[in-house]
């Protein structure tokens, strides 16, 4: 069954852009595609007459350091993620999350910036990025612009960035340093559904005993990929301990929007995890920026 | 049309094709590198993996373009010069290859995986591979052997994990890779999508989508029109039956009057292309008048309720199964306790690995007039004339493919042929007609051979799956431990059409007082027709299913007893000259106290190993660890006054000096070692060497009749007939020695491949070339006949022999989540006797794994007759990373008319797993859950709650 016609490894963003400006709607940007082929081929996404794959564009398949911020291509992998030890140390949170998605053949593929197009409220890589403070470089006809990420969501499998005239063309964030610790956590239920019950990431900046800094990630926990700002705003200033985080907890659970998802997890639940497994995470970006270690845990689980 | 070069196990090759091909479908039909297969088509199962670029990829979403100037090595690409990777030795050796359709991918993913960690210097742990083969699924080895392999492929010296058994025969009892195993390791194995007939058509279904409607019209001319479509046939075009059918002919070839499930096939078409097919399939037009939905068993015997079959007399009640032993109130009365409770088992899914596929080829097919040379066929080794309706496919029951696809096309049973391919996985799933029939008739009005593969998502849609069940169990006992009665009420959501529920719910009643010598029974059980997906055969066959209630109801009734759950089960458990429920006496081949005492001794060796006394539950930080115990038996062969017989041929012949003999019969293998058990049989009644001994299966023109592959019977029927042919045919030969010598034939004797009498000896290669030259025949037909049973409710044998287990499961609980992790299973399986313990093992963690799915993770979801499980990622089995330690005893309390002792393994495994992890929760953390698969959503809700009991498990309303 054909599910497109065309498909193109353009060389430069321009080239990429200027395909799909050719197809006039009928040309969509393809990452590793685990996903956006399986919708085409399921019938929830219509079929297209070409597919642009970024994934050969010059510099773009590589994680470079510059001016200060890690920078990813849109063709760099979930695997290229969890294996780059300047990531592992200084993005932990972005591996931990990229480390759980799918299995390794999927990971071997799937590139982050497909899963930030995908803007699905817990795309794990997604989470993972928000929580670290990442920004998306978006190409189009009239250029390259980035943007903070938490700006181009819409809705659920919705972003500013259409697939159909634009492309996510980089993703960054700053570096964690001294003082800093991030971690990831997700609940997933054995049964058949492949999406989280629910997850979570946090981003700490300590001074002393004081937490100076700190972004949480929690989805699905609203329409869009959620940044838990209340949550932040009240943890700035406090000193961590068992006590914080429940109250940080609970914060949380006040800003955040639970729903029951059929066969994927009530919000009873949900609200539990937030409970239980939000003071885990938070604890151990404190203790990473603590210790200054920073091993991933629970990657290929 | 654009350029794809590749680089293909190191030869560059370029091609021709269109862009929007996978790399899976070049691989497999641009290039004809079949040994990758499809399992699911999207990235979840992972069998189609290769290494891109060294990187393992699920080549069956990949888009062959992203490839372009990419190094592919796929599983034809790791034999050197003949000699097998290491990963193929090992997965030989480790017997981790059973039905062998996910084995490339397995061996594929694995071979990464070393790579890198040699590349690294690094040793491959088991965490290793549970990471690198966490998605790729394999549905019968239980990953034990797997793991094993890949750790011996390694360089680390690991022996594949064959339990202790009784001493060998001289090939009875040895461990032996299955004969089949070589091919389905290189990639060499053909199934039935690997055939390819010159002129072939490429046909699709089209499906009803509503699960209860009314027709008034089938429009198809617009379809017919389409360029390259070249029939497109309908009820009216079936010339002969129009319904076929396992028990009762209920269901349609292609629907006429109405449809019953969202599976119901309206009409087929054949065309040049499957995309051209699939095109077509959009252009029939079907008006519906659309009817109320029944979807619920209980619901279904309500007398408001949307009737199924109108034509039947008892509404939707498709049958009612009784049970009856002694005085229900007097067992009763002598209770001192009496647990009462109420359970919910799911529809399951088989979830073979290979979808089903079948291709016709027509009589007096003629590959020359399509520019075809090769016969596909002939890659097995076998020359075909197709003089007649040729249908290969994988199937369980080959002959009554024949004489069901016989029927519907009006033509006598022998003008109609089953070829059986190798088979990717059955579990039950493949014993009703999928394509067949319509193969046939495509084949036969196009011309042309026509090939039908099912989607995954249409295989999970049409095919009869296990029962969803609602059983209410009372449990009475005396303060003793003694069981006094047992009554139950099972209802079964049989589906939309009878396939074999009559069969599987009428184990179910049977089964549902447990393997207990209980006084007093009675089991009502009423099959019920819905709008759902039919539901037939799958492992266990309704044991299953009440299996986890009796055993849960155990637990709670030693509970209130405060006696011991596993000294509450021996107190009961049957022993020789106890009396089922059924009334049948146990005269021998009952090793059950001995599985309980098995398991218990390892439950316990487990503690003493770290030093501490046995405990049933504790608590460690945040989590909560128990054991939990299940016992179970099931029936070896059909039983209950069913003819239950097999038959073999068995043939030998000397080729360069050497003797080799082959066995045929219908029966099937589909990854239960099946081949290796019939070899075997024959090795050691002629003295063969096991590798001079051929098995062919499931070609009607050329294999006797072995019945179903079902009801764990064809080790023992087949195996017997095997057996039986073997020896007769052994007797003939010593005849003909002695006819040679003039000798009478009682003075001689036969050993060690060998004839002897009086200092005189002959061997195999010289009576058979006696024979020969005598015009004496070489092959023996053997039509094995198991001993007689009797119907249920006549008392007496209703089955010819029990297989018995137990298991425990060591589990653990996470305080936060109420996530599950099954960290140990100890189990011990009387099997009478172990015909080939490697085989044998891996049927035993197969079944476990299975069941573990089925306490854990697997419910096949209907919402008001529609399938919401309709891809397979929302259909879970467990995978590698769910594989817990399994401790595995063999124990062999042989029966009188086994082949050597033997019974049935094939099920018994795959049954007493669910409650023993269940039990293990309600020991963790004092919720018991009713209804499984287990949902950790409400057990934590429910614990924290303080609730002690659930009937949620996950996929219900609620």
């Amino acid at each position: 069954m054909a599910y497109w016609n065309d498909y193109y490894t353009p060389h430069t963003i321009e080239e990429a852009v200027e395909i799909l400006g050719r197809y006039e709607g009928r040309a969509c940007m393809i990452g590793g595609g685990t996903d956006l082929l399986l919708e085409i081929q399921q019938g929830h996404r219509p079929r297209m007459d070409a597919l642009v794959d970024p994934t050969r564009i010059e510099g773009l398949d590589q994680i470079v350091e510059e001016d200060g911020w890690l920078v990813i291509g849109a063709g760099v992998t979930h695997t290229r993620i969890v294996n780059d030890p300047r990531m592992r140390q200084h993005g932990t949170c972005l591996v931990e999350s990229c480390g759980v998605i799918g299995g390794p053949q999927v990971r071997n593929v799937a590139t982050l910036a497909g899963n930030i197009a995908h803007a699905l409220p817990a795309g794990d890589g997604t989470i993972g990025t928000l929580a670290l403070g990442g920004e998306v470089q978006v190409a189009q006809a009239s250029g390259l612009a980035w943007q903070p990420m938490e700006e181009i969501f819409i809705g659920p499998g919705q972003s500013t960035v259409d697939p159909k005239r634009m492309l996510i063309a980089r993703i960054r964030f700053r570096p964690t340093g001294e003082h800093e610790g991030s971690a990831f956590r997700r609940v997933m239920r054995p049964q058949g559904i492949a999406l989280p019950m629910i997850g979570m990431a946090a981003r700490v900046r300590l001074a002393g005993e004081q937490i100076t800094e700190v972004r949480i990630a929690i989805g699905p926990a609203a329409k869009v990929p959620l940044l838990a700002v209340k949550t932040m705003q009240a943890l700035v200033g406090q000193t961590p301990s068992d006590k914080t985080f429940a109250a940080a907890a609970e914060t949380a659970l006040a800003e955040v929007q639970l729903r029951t998802s059929r066969h994927r997890a009530s919000a009873a639940y949900r609200e539990e995890m937030i409970r239980t497994q939000l003071p885990l995470t938070l604890a151990k970006a404190v203790e990473r920026a603590h210790t200054g270690q920073a091993e991933p845990e629970g990657v290929g689980a | 049309m654009s350029d794809l070069k590749l680089q293909v196990n190191g030869k560059w090759v370029e091609l021709d094709v269109p862009q929007s091909r996978y790399l899976a479908e070049v691989l497999r039909y641009d290039l004809g590198l079949t040994g990758t297969k499809i399992g699911c088509n999207e990235s979840e199962c992972g069998i189609c993996s290769v290494l891109v670029n060294g990187t393992p990829v699920n080549s069956c979403i990949y888009p062959a373009f992203k490839a372009q100037g990419a190094a592919i090595i796929t599983i034809e690409g790791l034999e050197q010069d003949g000699r097998l990777h290491p990963l193929q030795q090992a997965f030989l050796d480790h017997g981790a290859v059973q039905c062998g359709f996910c084995t490339p991918g397995l061996i594929m993913t694995a071979k990464a995986l070393l790579d890198e960690k040699a590349a690294a210097k690094q040793p491959v742990t088991e965490h290793d591979i549970k990471v690198a083969l966490k998605d790729t699924y394999c549905r019968c080895t239980g990953y034990q052997s797997v793991i094993n392999a890949i750790l011996q492929a390694s360089g680390q010296d690991v022996k594949p994990y064959i339990p202790k058994t009784k001493a060998p025969c001289q090939t009875i009892g040895h461990a032996l890779p299955n004969p089949d195993s070589l091919a389905k390791i290189t990639g060499r194995a053909m199934y039935t999508d690997d055939f390819v007939f010159p002129g072939m058509l490429y046909a699709r279904t089209k499906r009803a989508g509503v699960p209860h409607a009314r027709i008034r019209h089938i429009e198809t001319a617009e379809a017919a029109a389409l360029p390259g479509v070249r029939a497109v046939l309908t009820h009216a075009d079936v010339p002969g039956r129009q319904n076929h059918g396992l028990v009762t002919v209920d269901w349609p070839v292609l629907c006429s009057d109405k449809v019953r499930y969202a599976g119901d096939a309206v009409a087929v078409v054949a065309a040049d292309s499957e995309e051209i097919a699939a095109a077509a399939l959009e252009l029939i037009k079907v008006d519906y008048e659309t009817l109320p939905v029944v979807d619920d068993p209980i619901q279904a015997g309500q007398p408001d309720a949307p009737i199924v079959h109108e034509e039947r007399p008892d509404g939707n009640l498709l049958k009612h199964i009784k049970v009856r032993k002694g005085d229900m109130a007097a067992g009763f009365a002598a209770a001192d306790v009496v647990v009462e409770r109420t359970y919910r088992t799911p529809m399951t899914e088989q979830m073979f690995l290979e979808p089903e596929c079948s291709i016709g080829v027509p009589r007096g097919y003629d590959p020359t007039a399509f520019g075809g040379t090769i016969d596909p066929a002939a890659q097995r080794g076998v020359q075909y004339r197709h003089d007649k309706t040729t249908i290969y496919c994988g199937t369980q029951i080959p002959y009554l493919d024949r004489e069901q696809t016989a029927a519907a096309l009006n033509v006598p049973p022998e003008q109609v042929r089953i070829v059986a391919a190798l088979m990717g996985g059955g579990f039950g799933g493949k014993e009703d007609i999928a394509a067949q029939i319509h193969v046939a008739l495509l084949a036969e009005r196009t011309g042309r051979p026509v090939k039908m593969l099912y989607t995954r998502a249409e295989s999970l849609l049409f095919h009869p799956k296990r029962h969803a069940t609602i059983i209410r169990i009372k449990t009475g006992a005396k303060r003793d431990g003694r069981l006094t009665a047992v009554e139950a009420e099972l209802y079964g959501d049989g589906g939309a059409y009878a396939s074999l529920s009559e069969k599987v719910m009428t184990r179910a009643t049977t089964h549902a007082s447990g393997p207990y010598d209980v006084p007093h029974v009675k089991v009502d059980c009423y099959a019920m027709y819905t709008n759902n997906t039919p539901c037939g055969a799958f492992r266990g066959f309704g044991v299953t299913q009440s299996c986890f209630a009796v055993e849960s109801n155990m637990d709670l009734v030693a509970r209130e007893l405060g006696l011991d759950p596993i000294a509450f089960r021996r107190i009961n458990a049957l022993d020789v000259g106890g009396t089922t429920c059924t009334g049948q006496v146990m005269r021998e081949s009952v090793g059950l106290q001995e599985c309980i005492a098995g398991v218990e001794a390892d439950m316990r060796a487990h503690h003493t190993a770290l030093g501490e006394a046995f405990r049933w539950s504790w608590s460690e930080g945040r989590k909560h660890y128990a054991w939990g115990i299940g016992i179970g038996y099931k029936n070896t062969g059909l039983g209950g006054g069913a003819p239950d017989k097999a038959s073999a041929i068995v043939e030998t012949g000397v080729t360069d000096g050497q003797v080799w003999a082959e066995v045929r019969t219908s029966s099937a293998e589909m990854g239960q070692g099946l081949p290796a058990v019939l070899a075997a049989c024959a090795a050691e009644e002629l003295g063969l060497p096991y590798g001079q001994v051929r098995v062919l299966l499931g070609d009607t023109d050329h294999c006797p009749d072995g019945g179903p592959t079902t009801a764990s019977r064809q080790t023992y029927v087949s195996g017997n007939a095997a057996r039986h042919a073997a020896r007769t045919l052994r007797a003939r030969l010593q005849q003909v020695v002695a006819d040679h010598f003039g000798q009478p034939v009682e003075q001689w004797s036969f050993a060690d491949g060998q004839f002897s009498a009086n200092g005189t000896r002959a061997g195999l290669v010289e009576a058979i070339e006696w024979a020969q030259a005598s015009g004496q025949p070489t092959w023996e037909e053997y039509e094995y006949w198991a001993p007689k049973t009797q119907p249920l409710g006549t008392g007496g044998d209703m089955h010819v022999a029990f297989g018995f287990g137990a298991q425990a499961a060591l589990v653990e609980v996470d305080d936060d989540t109420g996530a599950i992790k099954v960290l140990k299973i100890v189990g011990a399986h009387d099997v009478g006797r172990a015909i080939n313990p490697l085989t044998l093992e891996g049927q035993i963690e197969g079944g476990i794994i299975m069941c573990l799915g089925n306490a854990l993770t697997e419910h096949f979801i209907n919402e008001q007759g529609q399938a919401w499980t309709d891809v397979m990622a929302r259909y879970k089995m467990p995978s590698i990373k769910h594989t817990p330690e399994i401790i595995s005893r063999i124990i062999e309390h042989q029966t009188a008319d086994g082949p050597y002792g033997a019974k049935g393994i094939g099920e018994l495994s795959s049954i007493p797993t669910t409650p023993a992890i269940v039990n293990a929760i309600a020991n963790a953390v004092g919720v018991r859950f009713c209804s499984v698969p287990v949902d950790q959503d409400a057990l934590l809700l429910a614990w924290k709650a303080g609730e002690t009991e659930c009937l949620c498990g996950w996929g219900y309303e609620h």
